[in-house]
């Protein structure tokens, strides 16, 4: 069964948040002026951040924290988050890509911000049974 | 000025221990939104068979990104931090992180190409116990960005 399509909602609150909780306290996901500056379109979700929404998805469709034995992304795209209440939205879908020699389970992810990819090459091995 | 490819294959010092705390699984957990019981309640992640709570999949990043700092603060190496892009990023788990685990990195650079007048440099963290149990590597993948 494949991972069914999540939508994640993320705001400004939720980047100072994750700036927090992760110790990246690199300002082009804080600040609109150091953002532009350095040619990005505004402020931009943590690469991590979608990484580890993804990693959510993954997990949940696993039923274990620890049943995910690889992963792996490319950030390809920038998720830029507005200064409103509404912020923008990721979505997050997976197909299963058969099994590896050990028997655990191949996925490929999608995350897209306005249709496009965000992420490329997102990939994940999960264990068959959680221990 | 372009880094010095004679870092590839050099492996840093042992990083000074981390104690992964339960409230900084807790927060990291409610920060991306992951309500899971194991992450967030002892008793639970007991019940499952856990020593405590379970960190989420891509919380090593916590302690593995400060630990890089190792490298990309090298000043011989000579990173420019503020054209630094993170390029790309892989976890291989042996086991998940949870709370009360004591956790010592290992920093390797494994690769610098340079490309388009882009250099990409690649680094791997081994994190373990500091009883030496395997835990989680992790690579990044970091774009330093050309001038001009």
């Amino acid at each position: 069964m494949d991972l069914p399509v999540q939508t994640y909602r993320v705001t400004r609150a939720d980047l100072v948040r994750y700036a927090g909780a992760s110790g990246d306290f690199n300002p082009i996901h804080w600040s609109e002026r150091i953002a532009t500056k350095v040619g990005l379109p505004g402020v931009i979700a943590h690469g991590m951040f979608t990484m580890a929404l993804v990693g959510r998805a993954v997990t949940a469709w696993a039923g274990a924290p620890d049943a995910v034995v690889e992963y792996s992304v490319r950030f390809s795209r920038p998720v830029p988050v507005p200064d409103d209440d509404e912020g923008t939205e990721v979505q997050v879908s997976g197909v299963v890509k058969g099994e590896t020699e050990g028997g655990d389970t191949r996925i490929e992810i999608t995350a897209t911000c306005h249709g496009e990819k965000v992420l490329s090459q997102a990939r994940a091995i999960v264990r068959r049974e959680s221990p | 000025m372009p880094l010095d490819l004679s870092f590839v294959g050099r492996t840093y010092p042992p990083t000074a221990p981390y104690q992964v705390g339960r409230e900084k699984i807790r927060e990291f957990a409610r920060a991306i939104g992951a309500d899971d019981a194991l992450y967030l309640d002892p008793e639970a992640a007991r019940a499952g068979g856990y020593a405590d709570v379970v960190a989420p999949p891509t919380f090593p990043v916590v302690i593995t990104m400060a630990a890089s700092r190792q490298i990309v603060d090298d000043p011989e190496l000579g990173v420019d931090y503020s054209r630094v892009v993170h390029g790309e990023q892989r976890f291989a788990y042996t086991r998940a992180v949870v709370a009360g685990d004591e956790l010592v990195c290992v920093n390797t650079i494994e690769e610098i190409i340079s490309r388009g007048g882009h250099e990409f440099l690649t680094t791997r963290t081994d994190v373990t116990t500091t009883a030496g149990e395997p835990v989680v590597s992790v690579w990044s993948k970091l774009v330093v960005r050309g001038e001009g």
